[in-house]
């Protein structure tokens, strides 16, 4: 079944805070060597509905865990090889290495891969995305932050694709943490990324216009304000940001002041953030 | 050796770096016109050759090809005038070359062999024309002579011919073995051995501090009269370390004076805790304190925080940036150290240092040689090193400070924190509890052993001068100690394959080691199975290296194998270098030589009682005559902008604050982006309640009055959590007391007040110390341009670190004020007490009259403001501290990017109103509907002072006294380190 296939038959947006059943279909989040995110990146799957096993990536070359046995594969954030060698570099040829044939084969089947953050360098080095045509090669880079050194602030993403992954979602409000974040690549690739719709998510200012590479909304000078895009064929992500450090309401960096505004106005305060909808799309593809 | 030398340099195609990395270049005067950066892998092997086409494989692996180029064994094509290439020095741990190595061996599956390595180094290419001198600055800014080579070729000496490729291998051939040590020796010698060391027969050298004093090395001799034998080297070198200020804390073991028998830490510290735990019965809080690597504090049924701040400023004032690294990465460790393993949570951090936009030119040797590192070095060198340490390993730094004095341009302070998190129980087991029993083994894991961070321990207890060792610096690798963290903590740990552990930190494997034998009464130890970085080391060497990311298990041997096999699949290094016993004893045996046997009694107690004297001379400080101005808005504007008070947020912002996704309140809040005092940051998954901490420090109010400074850092550190909403009955509270000159008996005595004051409002507050750390001697001692000597000491530095656990953080408040038309408050009462204060210092004088506070009065207050924050009637508090009222009104103003209009009482000069720093009090802001219950809960505490609304702060006294928009406001609060 494609994934166009999969949506035709189910129309009714993606699933709702009110709990839809836990689904058996179990996700593999890789870890090691660095590797940081994975506990905070279980947590939020869990809460939408999907198992996940964090397993150390030589258990996985070991072949004591087999990447069939899943459905989603997530490389979360980290610092792989203290970003020796390139952020992500070594991780991927790690995997391109010692897994590649394994990974080829979850990429042929109905699977989703979600990289965050260092994940997302680690997808752009191993060529996952863009992949055009499911050619895995690097077409593109995701390089040092235009001001020169890490950043950790919150930002603001809007979708700029209808896909599994967006559906439904207005606004990310989250986190970036990274030193290499600024996505370059040639014309020919941007243009190709856009036509084919494959930007997943832009950097944008509060009230949702573009950031237009201004500081600090886009926070890594990154070309056309992209944080995050999917493959060729839609089934793998890769997102600059931290949608998983910012589950809960309060964990986003503006609620004390909008829980005030919600009770004046009388309004319940939520207990989950806006950001749970991409996993829920993530984990609602499988339903 | 190595037959085989490739060079594969990188570069990229448009270096995105290379904007800010010129400026920064041309802000130091530099006249570069140019600059390219090249990263260069240097491959070294001897046993297999790489082809051509090997290497251009290789070089495909350790490049992105969308934007990056590599050359093999090619000179670069780029334009220049100057190469200057800085690469490690031998031995120093090459995190990169590590990575690179493991990369080519996947890809070829092969093994490099023994001697057969990757090195990595830079290569900046520079346009301009500089001078010789000028060159040479230049790369003094891109290396630190301690742990890089630079090699610098003009354009005409690279030719087409390139950069030679440098090996840096370590050249030890000899096989040291222990020597002993004559100490049948006039008092004179001894006192040198004493102070710089043993004598090394090899080189005629000596070999840096033992930090031992007389009445020392006459026990030692003594003892080892008693056992017929000379000591060895290794012996010494070991009681020296365990015996160090920097581990047995001598000076507040010792009695003091006729009043303090029992020494400062049991009688002030130790007993406040066990008085309060006492008082607290049922409701007690702590768990562990002072006796593991951290203290622990009950979070909920489930779960256990600990808590650790360590100091960690002689190495940070020789590198800053490894200084800080390995600080911050070493207290990690006491959190993975305490009890069987606690998870790192949260990092803290503070730093003292001289104002980075002085340049002190002092010298720590003599004829202007080696000159100190200017505040701004520093500042730049701690800053980024705590955040690469805390960043790579994935810890979230949500809390920190940074204070500026030029007390500190000798030598800065630099404090590292950590708060962990682990069950309390798992199947039965606590985990708080360990024990190495007889028979386990010796277990060291982690990174390996070479001879970086020797004499570390005696080195702290000193102060800083020429003779300060530079093998005492250390090198962090962040990734490998995540490794180690991660397979404990995440793993070995509840597979229970240990029965103790600790942390290698000051003293290496001499004090771990020996420190866990007391657990079971001693230990034995095969030196020679300790792996090593490189050959030739020696024996006592290789006892108190203090190389990074290692720690010692107690493994019983029904559990090696499990250990090992595990520790294999990640790739952690893991040798079984003993056992340990009940022999009493700590023996160590080098290639079947026993080199050294000391009883753990006399080790760890042999060690000679002091009676130190004090004596307290009360100074007094004239206060500046300066008449009220009739206006305040310049005043206003110029105290924003001190440095004290001012936003620090380029250190927030290079700082994960969001990793582990417990972020509630952070380092910054409101629109405005102002820098709270306090954190709250969940730790448990699932759970509503979270962890908030804060701190208090104040070193202006050391030299006026010790025990009152000692108090304004506790209520400060107190307070800044009970404005978030934590209850005072689940605070604690951890000392750092950072000290100068303490041989002498004025400091001696400031240190007794203090830890008085410690004792007293401790106990008021009903705060227990669950941990604390010394640090005796902060002087720089050198010379200045003229070569007259000069002593720089820090101000007597007590930081006060605050946990405590909110029951339900959705109920939590941050500063900024939020809503137009609500009503803003002051609570507690403002005396006219500036003594210290900022605004005296602005106003160029320093003043007798520093806050004191009525602790039963203000734990009341506390309380009140507790219930009503429970209750949701607070819309924003912030505690007022150093600055005063005016400018936690600023800030909060600030924080909303709202106006608000102020009318202050008129019963004291307008000024000192509005900047005194009396303890005790907030700024809260109050939605208008909750007036009245807001006002039942919280009394005549509070004071109605105006509303929040319009553009500007409005503040009146009669008449207006200042009327500045917020946004003015905001650029002055922001100005100072804009550009950092």
């Amino acid at each position: 079944m494609t994934t166009s296939e999969r949506f035709a038959g189910r129309a009714t947006g993606p699933a709702h805070a009110s709990g839809p059943a836990r689904i058996d279909e179990k996700a593999l989040i890789m870890s090691g060597f660095g590797i940081n995110s994975e506990m905070e990146t279980k947590e939020v799957l869990s809460r939408a509905g999907m198992d996940a096993d964090i397993v150390h990536i030589n258990d996985v070359i070991a072949g004591k865990v087999r990447l069939a046995e899943y459905r989603l594969l997530v490389f979360p954030g980290g610092f792989s090889y203290g970003d020796d060698t390139g952020a992500g570099n070594a991780y991927a040829n790690r995997v391109r290495n010692n897994l590649w044939d394994d990974l080829l084969e979850f990429l042929d089947g109905d699977n989703l891969v979600l990289g965050i953050c260092n994940g997302f360098q680690i997808l752009a080095n191993l060529g996952l995305v863009p992949a055009f045509k499911r050619h895995y090669t690097r077409d593109i880079a995701l390089m040092p932050n235009r001001g020169g050194r890490l950043e950790c602030r919150f930002v603001s993403l809007k979708p700029a694709a209808d896909n599994l992954w967006t559906r439904g979602i207005e606004r990310i409000y989250c986190p970036v943490a990274h030193g290499e974040g600024n996505l370059s690549c040639s014309p020919e690739t941007l243009l190709r990324i856009k036509r084919q719709k494959q930007i997943a998510f832009t950097y944008c200012c509060e009230d949702l216009t573009p950031a237009y590479g201004e500081y600090p909304w886009n926070p890594n000078g990154s070309v056309e304000d992209i944080a995050g895009i999917t493959s060729a064929d839609g089934k793998v992500l890769g997102l600059m940001p931290h949608p998983e450090r910012a589950m809960e309401f309060v964990n986003q960096y503006d609620w004390p002041l909008r829980k005030e505004e919600m009770q004046r106005k009388g309004v319940p305060v939520p207990t989950e953030s806006v950001n749970m909808l991409l996993f829920r799309n993530a984990v609602g593809y499988f339903r | 050796m190595e037959s085989c030398v490739h060079r594969i340099e990188v570069h990229y195609t448009a270096d995105p770096r290379l904007k800010t990395r010129t400026s920064r270049i041309r802000s130091l005067g530099f006249p570069v016109d140019d600059l390219h950066l090249i990263d260069v892998y240097t491959i070294a092997t001897s046993t297999r050759g790489f082809s051509v086409q090997d290497l251009s494989e290789i070089g495909a692996q350790l490049i992105n090809p969308v934007v990056q180029k590599f050359l093999m064994d090619t000179p670069t094509l780029l334009p220049f005038d100057y190469a200057i290439e800085v690469g490690f020095l031998p031995g120093v741990t090459d995190n990169v070359g590590t990575t690179a190595r493991q990369t080519i061996e996947d890809f070829f599956s092969m093994k490099f062999e023994e001697g057969e390595a990757v090195y990595t180094s830079q290569l900046f290419l520079v346009r301009g024309t500089l001078s010789p001198d000028q060159l040479h600055s230049l790369a003094d800014t891109l290396a630190n002579p301690l742990v890089n080579r630079v090699h610098i070729l003009t354009r005409t000496e690279y030719g087409d011919k390139g950069m030679a490729p440098v090996v840096p291998v370590v050249h030890l051939n000899e096989m040291p073995n222990a020597e002993p040590v004559y100490l049948d020796l006039d008092d004179e010698e001894l006192i040198r051995i004493g102070k710089e060391g043993i004598v090394d027969s090899r080189t005629g050298e000596r070999r840096g501090p033992l930090a031992l004093d007389l009445a020392q090395l006459h026990a030692i001799r003594d003892y080892f009269d008693e056992e017929g034998r000379m000591p060895t080297d290794i012996e010494l070198e070991s009681l020296a370390q365990t015996w160090s200020e920097h581990c047995k804390h001598t000076i507040f073991a010792s009695a003091m004076d006729d009043d303090v028998p029992r020494g400062l830490y049991k009688t002030f510290i130790q007993d406040a805790t066990k008085k309060i735990r006492k008082a607290k019965g049922d409701k007690d809080i702590c768990v562990s304190v002072f006796t593991d690597n951290s203290g622990a504090i009950i979070f909920d049924d489930t779960y256990l925080v600990t808590h650790k701040v360590e100091t960690h400023n002689s190495p940070s004032a020789l590198d800053p940036f490894g200084g800080a690294l390995t600080g911050i990465v070493g207290v990690n460790r006491d959190t993975i150290g305490f009890g069987l393993g606690a998870k790192p949570c949260i990092n803290v951090y503070g730093y003292c240092v001289g104002d980075p936009e002085t340049h002190p030119t002092l010298f720590r040797g003599k004829d202007a040689s080696m000159p100190i590192l200017s505040p701004r070095q520093i500042l730049d060198g701690v800053v980024r090193g705590v955040g690469v340490g805390g960043n790579c390993s994935g810890i979230p730094t949500p809390q920190g400070w940074c204070w500026f004095d030029n007390h500190y341009g000798g030598k800065p302070l630099v404090f590292a924190g950590t708060v962990g998190v682990l069950p309390r129980e798992i199947a039965g087991r606590q985990l708080a509890k360990k024990k190495a029993e007889p028979g386990d083994l010796i277990v060291v894991v982690g990174g390996r052993v070479g001879k970086d961070g020797i004499h570390g321990a005696t080195f702290s207890s000193e102060a800083l001068d020429p003779a300060s060792p530079v093998t005492a610096v250390q090198i962090g690798d962040p990734i490998t100690q995540k490794k180690l963290s991660d397979v404990i903590v995440k793993e070995a740990r509840d597979l229970e394959l240990y029965s103790s552990i600790t942390d290698n930190g000051a003293g290496g494997i001499s004090c771990s080691v020996a420190e866990m034998a007391k657990e079971c009464n001693g230990c034995h130890v095969h030196l020679d199975k300790v792996p090593l970085k490189y050959h030739g080391m020696a024996p006592w060497e290789i006892w108190i290296s203090e190389s990074q990311e290692r720690m010692t298990l107690a493994v019983p041997p029904a559990k090696l194998d499990a250990l090992m096999a595990l520790m294999q699949s990640r790739e952690v290094e893991a040798t079984v270098i003993g056992e340990f016993t009940a022999t009493g004893k700590c023996v160590v045996e080098w290639h079947g030589m026993v080199v050294m046997e000391v009883g753990l009694a006399f080790l760890h107690d042999g060690l000679p009682k002091k009676h130190l004297t004090t004596t307290y001379t009360q100074a007094t400080h004239p206060a500046p005559v300066t008449p009220c101005p009739d206006r305040l808005d310049a005043t206003m504007r110029s105290m924003l902008g001190r440095k004290n008070l001012c936003s620090k947020e380029f250190i927030t912002i290079q700082y994960d604050h969001t990793v582990q996704g417990g972020h509630v309140l952070g380092p910054v809040q409101g629109r405005g982006r102002v820098q709270s005092d306090a954190s709250l940051t969940k730790v448990v998954p699932g759970s509503k309640k979270g962890v908030g901490l804060s701190q208090g420090l104040f070193p202006t109010y050391s030299e006026i009055d010790p025990y009152l400074m000692a108090g304004a850092a506790i209520d400060t550190a107190i307070r800044g959590l009970i404005a978030i909403g934590v209850p005072l009955d689940t605070i604690a509270i951890l000392d750092n007391f950072c000290w100068c000159s303490s041989d002498e008996p004025e400091r001696l005595g400031q240190l007794k007040l203090a830890a008085k004051g410690c004792h007293d409002f401790a106990i008021a507050f009903g705060t227990p110390f669950i941990s604390g750390k010394d640090s005796m001697y902060n002087d720089f001692s050198g010379f200045d341009a003229e070569n007259n000597k000069v002593k720089v000491s820090v101000p007597p530095t007590l930081l006060i670190s605050s946990i405590g656990i909110h029951p339900e953080v959705m109920k939590s408040v941050s500063l900024d004020v939020k809503i137009d038309g609500d009503l803003v408050y002051v609570i507690g009462e403002t005396a006219e007490e500036l003594g210290g204060s900022e605004y005296f210092a602005q106003l160029g004088g320093v003043g007798d009259s520093v806050p004191k506070l009525d602790v039963a009065t203000a734990k009341a207050r506390y309380g009140r403001l507790t219930e009503a924050i429970s209750h949701e009637l607070v819309a924003s508090a912030f505690p007022v501290s150093h600055g005063g009222l005016g400018i936690a009104l600023a800030k909060v103003a600030i924080g909303g990017q709202l106006g608000m209009d102020i009318t202050i009482p008129t019963t004291m000069r307008p000024d000192y109103y509005l900047f005194a720093e009396s303890l005790g009090r907030f700024v809260v802001t109050v939605a208008p509907d909750r007036k009245r219950e807001f006002e039942r809960t919280c009394g005549a505490d509070a004071l109605l002072l105006g509303r929040v609304g319009g553009k500007n702060l409005r503040i009146t006294a009669g008449k207006l006294l200042l009327d500045i928009p917020v946004a003015e406001l905001e650029t002055a609060y922001k100005a100072p380190f804009r550009g950092y």
